[in-house]
């Protein structure tokens, strides 16, 4: 199962910056998205897995538990890269319709220095 | 009083005169005068002790791992400069009060003088290299406000700027010069520093440390070849070069230099460049001085001229040369205190500086007069005023000094500029004051009000008495300075005297006044000579310079960053694949001691789809739709899969979480096109695709030999787990976690996360408030549009889910603390409550039913988390610390309370409220005129039937 994760976890990163190193800004965005999802996965995983342990105390009998710390950072890192990816959406689409453009390569500057475009 | 308390003074007052430039200038100008004066009078309770010989401390540990100490100590040469930047100020705060007229900003111009106050008094106080260099840095920073203060005048800014270029790169050769010196001793506190002479001197880093400290007190004083930034400085209020240039910022570098003297001096690498620096510096000053026509610009040359003279006594390396020298930092800030004010009282009233439009001023101004002809004879060096006193002393120093096994160089030179000194201290006076009067000054010359001559008047005073009895008035204190310069213990022989029979000294001052005389009386011809000579302007060097370097660094810096942030990206992936890579060779890899699990169908099922939706979001993400339904496997996969592998918690908040994300992308995707362009040529892709394959490699490598080893050392989740229950209350681990132990990191969560919003809500506001929103009013869809926005099934099916959902959040909410859920969920499923209604109904209608504003919500669930937080203040308890207990009302079951449920409700508010705000500002970028309608169902009998009642009637 560790391989598995591991995989994904790495699929996951690969297409997120394969995503990221597109030029115009949804792919950027979804490339974002994927490679939070890789990241939270890994942070989750540092706390090891662990099937059918959750960490919810058990009154009534000993138990074993997997590792909350993960958990918890993972969980507030969710809700904030949501709204990172508000903020970011929000810029591509103010920059969209102020510039009638969604590259995100500042244009002069790339077309001056002869980037690969 | 506290030495600690000398050095804050100054920064608290600060404050002051900012804030009571409304109650008025006096107000303004007494609240600076009173810290000073407050501070003044500390010093002087101090000065008794000192002046026996003791050294006052004050000793508090800040960071005593990085070896920084707030430490304070107060010795002769502390006491001799705190003394004249305090008593100066004093003066400098009285003199502004009148010279500045009613349009400058006066509040401002205290707060800047005492913060450079400040930083000036703890580099004189400071017994902490490191400490000493902070403030070294703020007086640059100040200065720089002060000098810039008239920011309307080009003059000014520049001036500014190039002080600050010169002096805060000088900062920076410092700041290295010290920790090598720190690095050699082993402590950063200068009474460790200043006994270990032998240890410095014999060190290999001894010349390093030595030329870079020099640059910084060679910058900072002004010496040859940094002299430029003086005479530019000039643009400042004559206020600020009183002070600055006269007894503060550029006797900095001479403190440092006396400072230093006990372990640096004495070699002949620091005789060869400190003293020639001086020399030149000295020479050079006095000869230009003469020909500046700018009252001040003559000022600021012979600053620079008589700072060389410092430098060189002190480079001299002798016991007498030092007291020469303390000696003479004290009748400098006098005399060219009193100069500089008198300087700018001339201009108030005449209106003009140039030399060449004055003259004859003696009957229009006798007080300033006669404060003028004072100072500039004692700059000349005429007995009975101190300036000839510290000036004799020079001369027989020089005389003593060999340089190259030359008898006559040093002396000779000195000579040179001691009448050119002469020379232009006699032009000060003759062609300002004396001659005949003139009919064409700008303004008719009068005498000022007492407010602005009786400070340079009080330092002319001291002028001529301490010229008189040297003994008396300045004895102790120089004495006691020079003691602490000269650093073995004995307090130093110091009785000059007036008449000390002929002898050489007296010989070369005669010839140099003599010669003073005649330079001024073939002034003219010499003037025309000076001024048909090529000479090299320091201002268009130092131009150029800086010009070249900006152009240089202009090209490295496009050279690597070409504006494309793709570009950016993948340097910074490779980079960090890289170092990634090092780390991993040359670390230590322990053998893998976990066994790995077993995958079930279930987890292999997962996998595929999440592979296969990953897969074809890479190959098909040109066309935007279709990878944002397959995000959301993926995301509804990642969900699946913390719910099996024992994380109901982050499963729920994922799920809900992935819902509101893609809303927004839905919403964003409305505006943007709809599929991405081929730009890419396939070397590029293929370039890319390797790139992102070998470090998403890397990540996954990564954490498969992180999951298959265990911990190095024993964990803190042991403690959590343990203490959830007992501590927290709660046995969700997870929530208790999020709400109790890292509550602190919670609160910030929150208050980040509503910030988010905020700034998504500003954009909003700045977006529709552009040109932008008149194409988003008159927009057409680029697709399709549903013949029925508010579908009725779909209208009625949400209202009736509102409650149920809403009551499924308050579930959530309530079950938290000891099963999966909790604020951060229930926040969201509420959001999501929220949002069918917005979709199904309308943006109108929704907005219309909702009485808070969200901005209010997110306010109140940070208020609520903080006053959860501080209550615990009440019972004398940490922020944040929770409290729980529980309670039995029959006929209910017995049921738990606490506190950390309230500070959930502030997370489950600010949750609400910023997922809220932040659709519904995105929301907003579709509103166009006409689409409000009051009833959201396209079909609503009710409306129909009124209107054909009132059609009828």
């Amino acid at each position: 199962m560790e391989i598995l994760f591991a995989s994904a976890v790495g699929i996951l990163t690969a297409a997120g910056i394969y995503l990221i190193l597109r030029k115009r800004t949804f792919p950027v965005i979804l490339g974002l998205s994927l490679l939070t999802y890789g990241v939270n996965l890994f942070l989750f995983a540092t706390g090891r897995l662990m099937v059918n342990a959750p960490p919810v105390l058990n009154k009534y009998a000993e138990v074993a538990y997997t590792d909350p710390l993960p958990q918890a950072l993972v969980l507030t890192a969710i809700v904030i890269s949501f709204g990172m990816t508000a903020v970011v959406v929000m810029i591509a689409l103010g920059a969209y319709l102020s510039a009638k453009d969604d590259k995100i390569d500042m244009i002069e500057d790339a077309e001056r220095a002869g980037d690969d475009a | 009083m506290s030495l600690f308390l000398i050095a804050a003074l100054p920064f608290l007052g600060a404050l002051f005169p900012a804030l009571l430039i409304r109650a008025g200038r006096n107000a303004a100008a007494a609240s600076a005068g009173f810290t000073t004066l407050l501070a003044f009078i500390g010093l002087l309770l101090n000065a008794p002790a000192v002046l026996r010989g003791e050294t006052v401390q004050a000793r508090l540990d800040w960071l005593p791992g990085l070896g920084l100490n707030a430490n304070f100590f107060l010795d002769g040469l502390g006491l001799l400069f705190a003394g004249l930047i305090l008593g100066i100020g004093l003066l400098i705060i009285l003199y502004a009060r009148f010279y500045l007229s009613r349009e400058d900003p006066m509040g401002q111009f205290y707060t800047y003088l005492l913060l450079f106050q400040g930083a000036m008094v703890g580099i004189v106080l400071s017994d902490n290299i490191l400490l000493l260099l902070v403030f070294w840095e703020l007086t640059s920073l100040s200065s720089f406000l002060l000098i810039g203060y008239w920011k309307h005048l080009p003059e000014g800014r520049q001036g500014a700027r190039m002080a600050l270029a010169v002096t805060g790169s000088g900062g920076l050769a410092m700041i290295g010069g010290m920790l090598i010196l720190g690095h050699i001793v082993g402590s950063y506190d200068l009474t460790v520093i200043l006994q270990n002479k032998e240890l410095i001197q014999s060190s290999p880093l001894y010349m390093p440390a030595l030329i870079l400290i020099l640059i910084g007190a060679f910058t900072k004083s002004a010496q040859f070849p940094f002299h430029f930034w003086l005479p530019h400085a000039m643009a400042a209020p004559t206020p600020v070069s009183a002070y600055l240039h006269s007894a503060t910022m550029v006797k900095a570098g001479l403190f440092l230099m006396a400072r230093m003297w006990p372990v640096l001096a004495g070699t002949e690498a620091w005789f060869y460049i400190v003293a020639t620096t001086g020399l030149i510096t000295m020479v050079l000053g006095a000869v230009i001085a003469l020909f500046k026509d700018d009252l001040k610009a003559l000022l600021a040359f012979s600053t620079v001229s008589h700072l060389g003279l410092i430098t060189m006594l002190l480079g001299f390396g002798t016991k007498p040369a030092a007291i020469a020298a303390v000696f003479h930092i004290v009748n400098h800030a006098t005399f060219k205190a009193a100069l500089f004010m008198s300087a700018g009282i001339v201009d108030h009233s005449a209106h003009t500086r140039d030399i060449k439009r004055l003259g004859g001023l003696r009957h229009l101004m006798p007080i300033t007069f006669t404060i003028v002809v004072i100072a500039s004879l004692s700059m000349a060096g005429i007995p009975p005023l101190n300036g000839f006193l510290s000036k004799e002393m020079m001369l027989e120093e020089t005389i003593n000094t060999l340089w190259r096994d030359n008898h006559y160089l040093v002396p000779a030179l000195a000579v040179f500029a001691a009448m050119f000194s002469a020379a232009y201290s006699f032009r000060y006076i003759v062609h300002v004051f004396l001659g005949p009067q003139r009919r064409d000054y700008p303004t008719q010359p009068h005498d000022p009000g007492v407010g602005l001559w009786l400070a340079p008047a009080f330092l002319a005073t001291l002028v001529i008495a301490i010229g008189l009895t040297p003994g008396i008035i300045s004895g102790p204190v120089v004495s006691s300075a020079a003691a602490a310069v000269i650093g073995d213990g004995q307090v130093p022989y110091f009785k000059p005297k007036l008449w000390h029979g002929v002898n050489t000294a007296l010989m070369m001052s005669i010839i140099a006044i003599t010669g003073g005389i005649s330079l001024l009386w073939g002034y003219p011809a010499l003037s025309r000579a000076w001024n048909a000579a090529p000479r090299p302007e320091a201002k268009d060097i130092f131009d150029t310079l800086i010009g070249t370097v900006t152009r240089l660094s202009q090209r490295v810096t496009d050279a690597l960053h070409n504006g494309s942030i793709t570009r950016y990206s993948a340097i910074m992936v490779f980079f960090t694949t890289g170092i990634s890579y090092y780390a991993y060779q040359s670390g230590v890899v322990s053998q893998a001691t976990r066994t790995v699990q077993e995958a079930g169908p279930l987890p292999i099922i997962g996998w595929i789809s999440l592979v296969l939706a990953t897969t074809f979001i890479v190959v098909y993400h040109r066309n935007r739709l279709l990878s944002l339904v397959l995000i959301g496997v993926v995301g509804l996969v990642v969900s699946l899969s913390f719910n099996y592998l024992s994380a109901p918690d982050l499963a729920l908040t994922q799920i809900s979480v992935e819902v509101v994300t893609i809303i927004l992308m839905l919403l964003a995707l409305n505006f943007l096109p709809k599929d991405t362009p081929v730009e890419s040529p396939v070397s590029t892709r293929l370039r890319d695709g390797a790139i992102a394959t070998v470090a998403g490699a890397g990540v996954g490598g990564l954490i498969y030999a992180l999951m298959t080893r265990d911990f190095m050392a024993s964990s803190i989740s042991e403690f959590h787990l343990a203490n959830s229950y007992k501590g927290g209350g709660g046995t969700n681990v997870v929530n208790v976690i999020l709400v109790d132990f890292r509550g602190y990191d919670t609160f910030g969560e929150i208050i980040v996360l509503g910030i988010a919003a905020v700034v998504i809500y500003a954009l909003t506001e700045a977006i529709l408030g552009s040109k932008v929103r008149a194409y988003l009013l008159n927009r057409k869809p680029d697709l399709p549009q549903d013949g029925d926005p508010h579908p009725l099934m779909m209208v009625v099916a949400t209202r009736v889910m509102m409650p149920l959902a809403l009551m499924v959040a308050a579930y959530i909410f309530f079950r938290g603390h000891n099963l999966p859920g909790g604020g951060f969920i229930a926040g969201l499923i509420a959001a999501i409550a929220m949002l069918m209604q917005y979709m199904a109904s309308g943006f109108g209608w929704a907005a219309e039913r909702q009485r808070f504003y969200y901005h209010g919500i997110i306010g109140s669930g940070v208020l609520i988390a903080a006053a959860t937080g501080m209550g615990s203040w009440l019972a004398g308890r940490p922020f944040l610390t929770s409290s729980f207990g529980y309670l039995h009302w029959p006929p209910l079951e017995k049921f738990e309370w606490a506190t950390a449920a309230l500070f959930d409700l502030g997370v489950f508010l600010a949750v609400v409220g910023a997922v809220m705000l932040t659709l519904e500002s995105l929301a907003r970028f579709a509103w166009q005129p006409g689409m409000q309608s009051e009833h959201p169902m396209d079909i609503n009998p009710a409306r129909d039937d009124a209107a054909k009642e009132k059609e009828e009637a």
